[in-house]
């Protein structure tokens, strides 16, 4: 049977594009329409096969595998739940809900991305907007620390660089683009400026622009590289525009100093609101890692590294991030939901991941799959699950179900865990 | 399940009874006749010497969706040291001025209150509302619409389009599983994205041409027309300027006689005072409300303390962060809203703060109907919801009310009005203004009394001169006929509904709304609609 299913969601990045069409033969998926090459993989990769879950290797009854991860779960003393990023925030609901009844530490892939972004947004606010506002309105957009040319493939053409919108009929000619990063990337070509920071510098380069917006001078004439003429210039537009956004990736939130840079670029964008409407967006990656900041921070008052140790929500980012716990060996058993730390976890932190009982959901292969104790094999959502996504700018958006494979959600097996454990 | 409630004093002003001793019988969910209880296989309690009150209603309060989530992420420092463990099968939460969702469930239920209307949600994000809705127990809620800076709707009134405004609202209010029609400073937002706001009435929105007037004009209209419950729900032009109690009394002459609500009105009745601190118009603005018949509004009490404000008035935030120099969040959402967050903390000794303090007592003691005023405090924009009590307080007891006063910095007390006015709510006007009141403007026909019919939504109170005491730790709390808190705390989680409205629109609007969206959206037309997706299940109250 054929089908075509029109308004679907991709869940490979941040820009969740909702306007794909998925044409199925079955459960196989034959063609999808205005996917960029990222998120056609998500599809036409998919293996759509059912499969049994896994103990130790071996293929079991549903109930058996569940049974077992409740074992883990209820002799562990500190267990952690990590990942959550390319779930639904319907199953990132239900992984909150397990691990506040087991006095777990939850956190998601937010900790190691855009973790800093979430503290400098604590520490000095963050004036944002929608991704429609920046296609519609803005004629400056700076680009710093992030090379959306190639992990979001359609931020430019639908949001951004190229995107014509109600004050913005001519699209890239109507706007003046910035790139600031550390070395030239795909978007730096793209941008009509480029600012070459020398690393380490950003925070240096950032505060030398909020001395600039107040009308000082430094008393330097290069700063991190950059001539400070050419930042003066760039100031100069940033006061003039009539609306300007500013994207950050983790160029910004990896490099030293961290959330110090965040919250400085942030501080720079909340000034600029003295001359002119300015906004910055953080440039989230996984699709649904917004989600994860978002249902944590309903559900404990905390976006990510929270633990339920003593009952009740604690927020420590640096001890209850999940590469913290797992490096300081403090976690005794894993339930890693849809993300692959085995991959991309400092060594020390993932040998630990090695040593502890592990319990996976996962719709594909992965490291830490590879070495579970208990395998869920999962529906993936926005393939064969449906669900809700948030998209970097928080905007919630429905996924589908392109396929019926029946094949178990997250929320369905963390349901049933919630049971066995209660 | 059936449950009696025995000989307590019954405070129903609906049902006119005003501390008559009686019983009240709850049979699968709903009040029912005595005479249809089976009273063999009745749970009873003993309420002799008690007071029964309907559950509380509270009409205006920010407790789920974007911005009170970015509030909560924001703010680590609001909930630390208001953490609750999990118990039972009761959830861990982290409380403070914006607590997370189930957690707000639980402290509502430890109040009294069975029943809370978000007071804002963004079309473009209400799926996010709704999601958090699910998670927020105890409480059956909806969510109002924000429509008073939709492109959308300002295109039809600049093209004199009022019908298909009016197609266009109705199918918004279905789109999203909304309650109501909800204006934030009309024309000011969108504005805001300009770095600009609006000042008058007749000032013009940038791009459009058309004014604050015609969209709080346009949008009573169509309440009105599509016979929608609750009234169009207006937060007006120029909140917190000393210029805003003259709008507040011209924005109630321009409603011309339809029906409408004011929210958290405190903050829009002030006049130009001495220096910079702004004075009380109060005496004007209750003139204006009490002349209006078809005018309700709730008032949005200061609380001395900690608060964290957050609205879709996007300039009135950033003037707050330009202010208190506080952490600020701004968002601009495409073709429909904007938002802002500032923490602040309110003090006696601010005489800023003082002023706003006595305004909204003042309002509360100068408007005559409790059926038309309503008790907020605008959760958690001029204090959080689990200060009702202390409000109460303040409301029946002048001397407390006089004592708060003497704490106020002498700027703010001087030629005042307030300690001159001397009366005092009774039980059964508070009953009025936290329950029958506020149901009776939202429509909600089952909730705010305890007829036969009415849900079972019930809050027993041991009567103490300490009323703040009294209103803070209920005996028991019903939910549907299930207790839910005893003793002022909270021991059952039960879920609760969410009502929407579903008026009737001309289905010829939505092929223009699908092209229309392909410019104005970078949200697919399908998906924008919470019908589709994961959904929201709402329980539709009908529109008449
Ligand atoms: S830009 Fe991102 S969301 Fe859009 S199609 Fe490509 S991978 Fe998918
Ligand atoms: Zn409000």
């Amino acid at each position: 049977m054929s089908t075509v299913v029109e308004h679907v969601t991709c869940t490979f990045c941040g820009c969740l594009c909702d306007d794909l069409t998925v044409e199925a033969e079955g459960t196989e998926i034959r063609k999808v329409r205005l996917a960029c090459s990222s998120g056609q993989g998500i599809f036409m990769d998919y293996d759509p096969r059912p499969r049994q879950p896994l103990v130790d290797g071996r293929e079991v009854e549903w109930e058996e595998a569940v049974a077992e991860a409740a074992a883990i779960l209820s002799a562990s003393d500190s267990p952690l739940i990590y990942g959550l990023s390319s779930s639904a925030s319907e199953a990132q609901r239900k992984a909150v809900a397990l691990a506040d009844r087991i006095g777990a530490v939850i956190d998601s892939t937010s900790s190691v991305c855009h973790g800093p972004t979430g503290l400098a947004m604590q520490a000095v606010g963050e004036p944002t907007c929608t991704l429609g506002e920046v296609r519609d309105r803005a004629d400056l957009l700076v680009f710093w620390g992030c090379n959306p040319d190639a992990s979001h493939l359609r931020h430019f053409p639908r949001f951004s660089l190229t995107a014509k919108g109600a004050l913005t009929p001519n699209g890239r000619a109507d706007r003046t683009v910035y790139v600031v990063d550390v070395r030239p990337t795909g978007s730096s070509k793209k941008a009509d400026h480029f600012l070459q920071v020398d690393i380490g510098t950003d925070f240096e380069v950032l505060t030398t622009l909020r001395l600039l917006v107040k009308g000082l001078e430094p008393s330097v004439d290069i700063v991190g590289g950059v001539p400070v003429t050419e930042l003066k210039e760039l100031v100069e537009r940033m006061k003039s525009c009539r609306y300007g956004v500013a994207f950050m990736g983790m160029g910004l939130t990896m490099a030293s100093a961290r959330q110090l840079n965040v919250a400085e670029l942030f501080t720079l964008v909340a000034e600029l609101n003295e001359f002119a409407k300015f906004s910055v967006i953080p440039m989230r990656g996984h699709g649904n890692v917004t989600g994860a900041d978002q249902v944590l921070s309903w559900t404990t008052g905390y976006p990510f590294a929270v633990s339920f140790a003593r009952g009740y929500p604690q927020f420590s980012p640096g001890e209850f991030s999940a590469v913290d716990m797992l490096a300081r060996r403090a976690a005794d058993a894993a339930v890693i939901i849809a993300s692959d730390p085995g991959a991309h976890f400092p060594a020390a932190a993932a040998a630990h991941l090695e040593r502890i009982p592990t319990i996976v959901l996962d719709h594909g292969p992965s490291v830490v799959a590879s070495h579970a104790h208990v395998l869920f094999p999962t529906a993936a959502y926005g393939v064969d699950a449906a669900g809700t996504a948030y998209r970097m700018d928080n905007v919630p958006i429905p996924l589908k179900s392109v396929i019926s494979t029946g094949r178990v959600t997250d929320e369905e097996i963390l349901d049933r865990i919630i049971e066995a454990v209660a | 399940m059936i449950l009696g409630i025995l000989g307590g004093r019954i405070y129903d002003p609906r049902n006119g009874k005003d501390g008559e001793v009686g019983d009240i019988w709850v049979k699968d969910g709903r009040v029912v006749a005595p005479e249809d209880a089976d009273r063999e296989a009745a749970q009873t309690v003993d309420a002799a010497g008690l007071v029964v009150m309907p559950g509380g209603v509270d009409i205006h309060a920010h407790i789920v969706g974007s911005e009170v989530n970015s509030g909560r992420k924001l703010r680590p420092e609001d909930h630390r040291g208001h953490e609750r463990a999990r118990s039972g099968n009761l959830r861990a939460g982290a409380g403070g001025t914006v607590p997370s969702t189930y957690l707000t469930g639980y402290l509502y239920s430890e109040l009294g209150y069975t029943t809370v209307m978000q007071a804002s949600a963004a079309p473009l994000v209400v799926r996010h509302t709704h999601e958090e809705l699910e998670d927020v127990p105890n409480l059956d809620k909806g969510a109002f619409i924000v429509m008073g800076n939709n492109h959308f709707v300002m295109q039809c009134i600049a093209d004199k389009q009022p019908e298909k405004a009016r197609d266009y609202v109705a199918w918004l209010l279905r789109a999203s599983r909304g309650y109501a029609i909800k204006i934030v400073n009309p024309g000011g937002v969108e504005n805001w994205k300009w770095g600009k706001n609006v000042a008058e009435l007749d000032d013009g929105v940038i791009g459009y041409g058309v004014t604050p007037r015609q969209i709080v004009q346009t949008l009573a209209s169509i309440a009105d027309g599509l016979g929608l419950p609750h009234a169009v729900h207006i937060h007006g032009i120029n909140l917190g300027r000393h210029t805003s109690a003259r709008t507040t009394v011209e924005m109630i002459a321009a409603l011309d006689g339809h029906r409408a609500h004011l929210c958290h009105l405190q903050f829009l009745s002030y006049g130009a005072g001495r220096g910079h601190v702004h004075r009380s118009e109060a005496t004007a603005v209750a003139a204006a409300v009490n002349a209006s018949a078809g005018l309700t509004v709730d008032i949005g009490q200061v609380i001395f303390g900690d608060a964290t404000t957050m609205t879709c008035d996007g300039p009135l935030q950033y003037g707050l962060h330009r202010t208190t120099g506080h952490k600020w969040i701004n968002d601009d959402v495409e073709g429909e809203s904007g938002g802002g967050i500032v923490p602040i903390t309110y003090k006696p000794s601010n005489p800023i703060n003082g002023t706003m303090w006595l305004t909204g007592m003042e309002l509360f003691l100068l408007i005559d109907d409790p059926w038309r005023v309503f008790l907020s405090t605008d959760h958690p924009n001029a204090g959080p919801f689990t200060s009702y009590p202390q409000v109460i307080r303040l409301l029946m007891d002048r001397d407390y009310r006089r004592e708060m006063f003497d704490s106020l910095h002498p700027r703010a007390r001087r030629g005042a009005l307030l300690p001159e006015l001397d009366r005092e709510y009774s039980l059964g006007e508070i009953a009025v203004i936290s329950r029958a009141g506020p149901a009776r403007a939202l429509g909600l026909e089952h909730k705010g009394h305890l007829g036969v019919g009415a849900d079972g939504d019930i809050a027993v109170y041991e009567e103490c001169a300490d009323k703040e005491a009294m209103f803070a730790h209920p005996r028991y709390v019903y939910k549907g006929g299930e207790l839910v808190a005893r003793d002022g705390a909270v021991v059952a989680d039960v879920t609760g509904r969410t009502f929407s409205v579903a008026p009737e629109y001309d289905m010829g609007i939505e092929a223009e709304l699908r092209e229309y969206f392909k410019k104005a959206y970078t949200v697919s037309f399908d998906n924008y609609s919470v019908l589709a997706g994961h959904g929201a299940a709402t329980e539709i109250v009908a529109c008449g």
